[in-house]
């Protein structure tokens, strides 16, 4: 009675749906096991009922990262890297190809999308302790999708080929030149010329339409895998799988299929429309998703007013500039980045999640948002006077956010945690 | 700015000057008119706004016209073509050969001015930049007060000067519409303890073609033509938004019933 896979083992099938003896299907599941697959890991696999709001943005992640490749695929189908096509090809998406500025927009809104929603999915994980045993791989991988996608943001931000694309790979890449020894011939490899220039352009294309998008799949599909294997954290830090039924399912576990499928669809549906508003009212969003200067094609002789990264690099950037020394502000500037890596073993605290932490903990965690946000805002301020005190100021908060956890996650008095999740029936 | 138009068209010209200089809170009268009660011409140059429409169709084909008359003898549109503009503006085909396409030039080609861009870097020092983006690279705002505050300045080659972009290549080239102005420098001693020459107003030293407020029109509707270039698209775009937007309300609607139905179930 039992179809059996490919393998011989017998599939589990789908709450609800009588085994197929035979036709189609059970042909299909003998050759490749579509059933199983559903069945453990959509009907069968079981998430915490208690996900609030911030449960979202991974799936978010998932349908932006799907909107990048698609539009990127038309994209790629009208674009011509190089130092003389770049900026007029562009342009002759935005003017010339049918919908080809509603493909554009989607696309440059879409990174900035991108970074809104892996933020806040980060800031989740500190939220509710989800980078906690058993989850730091998951973390880990995490943090290589995020390095993965700022190398692809960085280098989709180059090829327009305008007059910010150009300074800012300038100064990007220029910061490769501040490693000891290697740097000055490393820069030069790296750009594939003396200047930014046309071979800089062309490898930067490859690398944002091939190797780059391949590695983040892989990365999130480890995601994925991984995330699977521990099961979701949730709002209250509890291991569900800690309490099952008399038929061995979490008690506080539910089918991803149907219920979060038809949650995240109403997410989806909320993350459209507030989408759709940028894309066709304010697709510049004011200079901050797309930039002034970069509506002047390249130009080596004229450096805009001010070089800035986009939005979503800002914070490093303020880091960068904080200190007086290139060198040392480039390596707290790759600090910033790394000190994530190490939060799994940093956080010392008996509980995972916020709820059950103290006040020392939430203020942490209060002023990095903070200090993140005011980096943000300030990385694109000119680098003098009080910025500059701000900046430090805002630096010194940022690290101490991390560097500090192994203590005040110690002596943080925390609140005994519940058995069982806390849910309220909608 | 289509009231105005309109204002303008009824021979209300002092009305529409009171009213811009309402709106741009500048001192928007000739220099005949200029009274002891009223700010320093210019003065506030640096917080005029255009406040630009470009779904205002007559305002855009004003913009065209003058564009085409004034700008087109040295700047390029390089990334629209004529039959795009004509669709876009609503210009019958016949009128735009008649009016704006130069004479040879088809209307499938690219908005390119003849002037060589070889002699015109030798002529004025740089080639004039091609105007397709200016509106997008600047601003609608940089561009409104770049074009009202040239003034005369024998030191400068050209005999022009601007308070928007100081050193300008261009020479002032609508003065014949705007007439002529001489900028008033006081001395201020700057944060440094140094002495700095800064801009207090404009003084008019002849008049031109037009009076204050056409000229404020003229160069509104301008910009207004050069926004519209930047992007041709934008009325496409809002407009089709608006669907887009109704639907993804109407789909996520749903989607939340669907959501609370299943969800019953969890207790």
């Amino acid at each position: 009675m039992a179809v059996k896979t490919a393998t011989g083992a017998p599939a589990e099938l789908p709450r609800g749906s009588a085994p197929a003896k035979k036709g189609f299907r059970a042909w299909l599941n003998k050759r490749l096991p579509v059933d199983e697959f559903v069945s453990t890991q959509l009907t069968g696999y079981y998430a915490p009922k208690n996900f609030n709001i911030w449960y979202f943005f991974g799936s978010l992640a998932m349908v932006v990262l799907v909107l990048q490749l698609v539009t990127g695929i038309f994209l790629t189908m009208f674009y011509k890297p190089g130092e003389a096509t770049s900026f007029d090809s562009v342009e002759f998406i935005m003017r010339e190809v049918n919908y080809g500025w509603l493909i554009r927009y989607l696309h440059s809104t879409g990174a900035s999308a991108f970074f809104i929603v892996v933020y806040l999915h980060m800031f989740r994980a500190f939220l509710y302790g989800s980078y906690r045993a058993p989850r730091e791989l998951l973390w880990l991988v995490g943090m290589a999708v995020y390095l993965a996608l700022m190398a692809e943001a960085f280098m989709g931000y180059v090829l327009p080929w305008g007059n910010m694309s150009f300074w800012g790979a300038q100064v990007i890449v220029n910061l490769f030149g501040t490693i000891p020894g290697i740097g000055p011939g490393l820069v030069e490899w790296i750009r594939g010329d003396y200047g930014i220039a046309d071979a800089t352009l062309n490898r930067f294309f490859s690398l944002h339409v091939v190797a780059l998008p391949l590695a983040l799949l892989l990365l999130v599909l480890l995601h994925l895998v991984a995330l699977r294997q521990t099961g979701s954290n949730n709002p209250d830090g509890i291991e569900i799988k800690a309490r099952l039924g008399a038929d061995g399912k979490p008690l506080d576990g539910i089918p991803f299929h149907p219920y979060y499928t038809v949650k995240d669809v109403v997410g989806i549906g909320v993350f459209f429309v507030l989408f759709a508003i940028v894309v066709f009212f304010v697709p510049t969003l004011g200079g901050l998703f797309l930039e002034a200067p970069n509506f002047d094609p390249a130009n080596p002789l004229s450096t805009p007013a001010e070089i800035s990264p986009v939005w979503y690099f800002t914070p490093y950037y303020a880091i960068l500039r904080a200190v007086p020394n290139q060198r040392f502000g480039a390596l707290l500037m790759l600090l910033a980045v790394v000190s994530f890596l190490f939060v799994p073993w940093l956080d010392r605290s008996p509980v995972k999640s916020m709820r059950y932490r103290g006040w020392i903990s939430r203020t942490a965690l209060a002023l990095f948002v903070i200090a993140f946000i005011v980096l943000g805002f300030l990385g694109k301020r000119p680098p003098e006077g009080l910025y500059v005190v701000l900046a430090r100021i805002f630096t010194v908060v940022y690290f101490a956010f991390f560097w500090l956890m192994p203590f005040y996650t110690r002596i943080d008095r925390v609140k005994p945690v519940p058995e069982r999740v806390v849910y309220h029936a909608h | 700015m289509r009231t105005d138009a309109r204002r303008r068209r009824r021979g209300a010209a002092l009305t529409a000057a009171l009213l811009l200089a309402a709106l741009a809170g500048a001192g928007a009268s000739s220099a005949k008119e200029e009274s002891a009660e009223q700010p320093k011409e210019g003065a506030d140059w640096q917080s005029w706004h255009v406040n630009n429409d470009a779904a205002d169709l007559a305002s855009v084909q004003r913009g065209a016209r003058n564009f085409v008359s004034h700008c087109l003898g040295c700047h390029s549109l390089k990334y629209e073509r004529w039959s795009r503009l004509g669709a876009d503006l609503n210009i019958p085909p016949t009128l735009l050969q008649q009016a704006l396409l130069p004479p040879g030039d088809k209307a499938t080609e690219y908005i390119q001015t003849s002037m060589p861009a070889a002699d015109a870097a030798d002529w004025f020092g740089k080639t004039p930049p091609d105007l397709s983006l200016m509106a997008r690279a600047r601003g609608p705002d940089y561009l409104y007060q770049m074009l009202k505050t040239f003034y005369v300045d024998p030191t400068r080659q050209t005999g022009a000067n601007n308070l928007r972009l100081p050193t300008i290549a261009m020479p002032d080239v609508l003065s014949p519409l705007a007439g002529l102005k001489r900028a008033v420098f006081r001395d201020e001693i700057n944060a440094a303890g140094a002495h700095e020459q800064v801009f207090d107003h404009f003084e008019q030293l002849a008049p031109g073609s037009m009076s204050a407020a056409e000229y404020d029109g003229f160069v509104r509707d301008t910009v207004n033509f050069l926004d519209y270039v930047s992007e041709p698209t934008q009325t496409a775009r809002r407009a089709l938004g608006v669907w887009v937007v109704l639907f993804l309300l109407a789909f996520t609607w749903l989607a939340w019933l669907v959501k609370r139905e299943y969800w019953k179930d969890v207790h």
